[in-house]
């Protein structure tokens, strides 16, 4: 009998080996997929850079220029790949820098996990040089976070910590880790995380629910669909898709959402939201149904809840429990994975085409392409606007190029405007507004898809709060394209300003640099264009370039972006001039 | 849905984890909401902790937070209740001088009446305690504070649900 039990424990103990705690940590990142990290090395994480450095043919860690370059790299990483994104960082500054990302990754449901050093165990709480209490500063901003004193805790919450940042609403988890827990020997092994027992990543889809959506869905007569993000991050797009096209649902995308479904998809009727597109925005208040699908109906999205599609029946399909009935009152909540309740809720569907209701968003269409879209898009005025450079870039791309940007005027303009064939290919800081976010989030992407073209689209002011990281593109060759729409002003704010007080263009007015020669600074392809006729042939010049090329377009100063809903107003008094 | 603030008791079904508790309170501070008071504790279950918070808000925004507090990945379920969904106590010190123990008659009394009880007494001072709902602690205060109260204290409300709240269900349920 003893021995048997002998036998039986060896079989089932995993085999061990005897490491330290920051070889432990590479080995965990090595287990769960990551071979590429963004990071910033400094006193509480050398041990860890140590170990990166005997590992450097099997993991690559970028060095970023900035910490909060760190973050966003790892997002782009994440958003183009669906992967974790991972990012590294010191104690103290070099952790704090991480927030900004952090808290974006948040808010748009970015799967990430960022390792701090700390200061060694027996110093916290000390004041001790570069101590900072990250795990209290980032509570608010994480899925998760913990802190690491003992290495033996280190192959548990690794893994616990990309279990979490991937499975069900994905988001970002820190986890700290003290410098004697890095230096600390134990024995390691490692196990992948399956379950933690007081976090339900996914809800299961009620068969009722279900049912009672399909029947409003069947007995509408002017559906409409309104999607983000959800379908992305549920790997949903064909179910999306086959879901639309056989209830013949006309579907608007938030900022988020975008790519799910190609640009030119017949009932693809465009963007909602604050600087969406006409038709999507003021049907959502004359159709009779309201679907839902992986959105949260952020206030950007709604405007003025109060007179919110009132008269439409609201379905709404959704992971996170929490968001339900939050800002629009449900009247089907369809808890669960946006795959499987659309594979769902599929043969409960009838076929449909709703023709006249469909036309009702071309004829809105039309209002708008003559109001505005014309002029974006083949100005007449001497100066050249954001629009036209954004069809030149779909010209080349063919809808085939991944699109970064940055927050303000030239985001929405990058929104409104790029064409798509392929899902994750529209990368860019909705919920947060993260100006600065563009630079650092396009290497990322690059890197995580080499194969594909990344352009980055910038504004003046976004690109200088993270222009340091032309060094990272620089040092790694990535072939980013690079395009600053520069009109010398914080335009968006400028626009508000213009719109709603009085023209007082408080601090938003910029004197900027030459950033053609800063680009070639840092030994980069650079180009800047101030003429319509250059246009179509530097973009060229820049989508052929197989290395990394900056392009500034030096666009119309005091242009606006339309469609506009003020703040406050709803959504069928969204403004064409 | 009514608009009107009024006093929720909430239960909390926790793992035992550090930074729980800024996770928790952060989501009222977020919304700008006071905690009248908190209390975490061991639960029922074994390593699975309960907290008892008290709130005033409106019972659209408590369900809110519910949600927001059942998102926090180490949280196992919350559930709010009314007044009258709960048997409560609450429980407070107070610290007198010994004098009036001996020299005012009423004193007795009131120790005898309000069902309080003497910890200690010294030549200096006593302790008095008293564990009831928060209506009998203030009528309790109120009665001794004329005599002059040396020091003051109530703890946070502890709370069972009368209806049952299925704790050890959710957990046979997830059987990692």
């Amino acid at each position: 009998m003893e021995t048997k039990t002998i036998q039986k424990q060896q079989k089932t103990q995993p085999q061990t080996e005897r490491l330290s705690g920051s070889e432990a940590i590479i080995k965990c990142l090595l287990a769960e997929g990551v071979k590429t990290l963004y990071g910033y090395p400094g006193g509480a994480i050398m041990p860890v850079y140590d170990e990166l450095y005997k590992c450097q043919d099997q993991i690559h860690h970028v060095l970023t220029r900035h910490e909060q370059g760190a973050t966003h790299a790892a997002q782009g990483y994440a958003r183009i790949s669906g992967e974790v994104g991972v990012a590294i960082a010191t104690s103290g500054p070099g952790a704090t820098n991480l927030i900004t990302g952090i808290a974006d990754a948040q808010i748009d449901s970015t799967p990430m996990v960022c390792i701090t050093g700390q200061v060694a165990s027996h110093l916290l709480g000390s004041d001790a040089f570069q101590e900072t209490d990250i795990v209290g500063i980032s509570t608010p901003v994480t899925k998760w976070n913990h802190q690491i004193t003992k290495a033996s805790e280190i192959p548990e919450v690794m893994a616990k910590a990309f279990y979490i940042a991937r499975s069900g609403r994905p988001g970002p988890v820190l986890i700290d880790i003290t410098k004697d827990a890095q230096f600390e020997e134990f024995d390691f092994s490692y196990k992948k995380c399956t379950g933690v027992r007081s976090y339900k990543a996914i809800p299961e889809t009620d068969k009722n629910a279900l049912s009672a959506a399909a029947e409003l869905i069947n007995n509408a007569k002017k559906p409409m669909v309104v999607w983000g993000q959800g379908v992305i991050l549920g790997k949903a797009e064909a179910a999306f898709k086959a879901f639309i096209e056989k209830a013949g649902i006309p579907a608007a995308w938030t900022i988020l959402g975008v790519s799910a479904i190609p640009t030119e998809h017949p009932l693809n009727v465009g963007m909602v939201g604050m600087h969406g597109n006409y038709a999507p925005n003021v049907l959502t208040n004359e159709c009779d149904v309201l679907i839902a699908i992986g959105m949260r109906f952020d206030d950007r999205v709604t405007g003025n809840l109060a007179t919110y599609a009132k008269q439409a029946k609201i379905i709404h399909f959704e992971i996170d429990p929490a968001e339900v009935d939050k800002n629009v009152k449900t009247d089907v909540a369809v808890l669960g994975d946006a795959k499987v309740s659309l594979k769902a809720i599929l043969p409960l569907i009838h076929k449909k085409s709703h023709n006249v209701w469909k036309r009702a968003f071309d004829d809105l269409y039309a209002i708008e392409y003559e109001k505005v879209i014309k002029n974006d898009l083949h100005p007449t005025k001497e100066g050249l606007t954001m629009g036209e450079v954004m069809k030149e870039i779909n010209i080349q791309s063919k809808g085939e190029a991944a699109i970064v940007s940055d927050v303000g005027q030239h985001q929405m303009i990058a929104c409104r405007y790029a064409n798509f064939n392929q899902s994750k290919s529209n990368i860019t800081s909705g919920g947060l507004g993260t100006m600065g976010f563009g630079l650092p989030a396009a290497i990322g992407a690059k890197m995580a898809a080499p194969d594909r073209e990344v352009v980055c689209i910038c504004g003046d002011g976004g690109y200088q709060m993270t222009i340091q990281e032309l060094g990272t593109i620089f040092q790694q060759k990535a072939a980013v394209k690079i395009v600053v729409l520069n009109n010398e002003f914080l335009g968006m704010v400028r626009q508000w300003q213009q719109l709603f007080f009085d023209k007082r263009y408080a601090s938003t007015e910029m004197t900027n640099p030459d950033f053609v020669a800063i680009a070639k600074g840092y030994h980069l392809n650079a180009r800047r264009v101030t003429k319509r006729d250059e246009l179509a042939e530097a973009v060229q010049e820049m989508m052929q370039s197989k290395e990394a090329y900056f392009l500034e377009v030096c666009v119309e100063k005091e242009d606006n972006v339309f469609p506009m809903i003020p703040t406050g107003a709803s959504v069928s008094d969204i403004r064409l001039s | 849905m009514e608009t009107t603030s009024k006093q929720f008791t909430v239960s909390v079904y926790t793992e035992n984890n550090i930074g729980l508790l800024n996770r928790i309170s952060a989501i009222f501070q977020r919304r700008h909401i006071n905690i009248e008071s908190i209390n975490s504790s061991v639960s029922e279950i074994e390593n699975v902790s309960k907290w008892t918070i008290v709130v005033n808000l409106t019972e659209e925004q408590m369900k809110k937070i519910i949600g927001q507090i059942e998102k926090q990945v180490e949280v196992i379920k919350a559930y709010y209740h009314t007044e009258e969904e709960i048997v409560y106590q609450e429980s407070c010190i107070f610290k007198m001088k010994s004098d009036l123990l001996f020299n005012e008659q009423q004193i007795q009394n009131i120790i005898i009446d309000n069902n309080a009880r003497i910890v200690t007494v010294n030549k200096q001072f006593f302790v008095l305690e008293k564990s009831g709902r928060k209506e009998e602690i203030e009528l309790l205060y109120r009665e001794l504070s004329g005599f002059g109260i040396m020091q003051f204290t109530r703890s946070g409300r502890i709370a069972v649900s009368k209806e049952e709240m299925k704790i050890s269900k959710i957990l046979e349920a997830i059987n990692y």
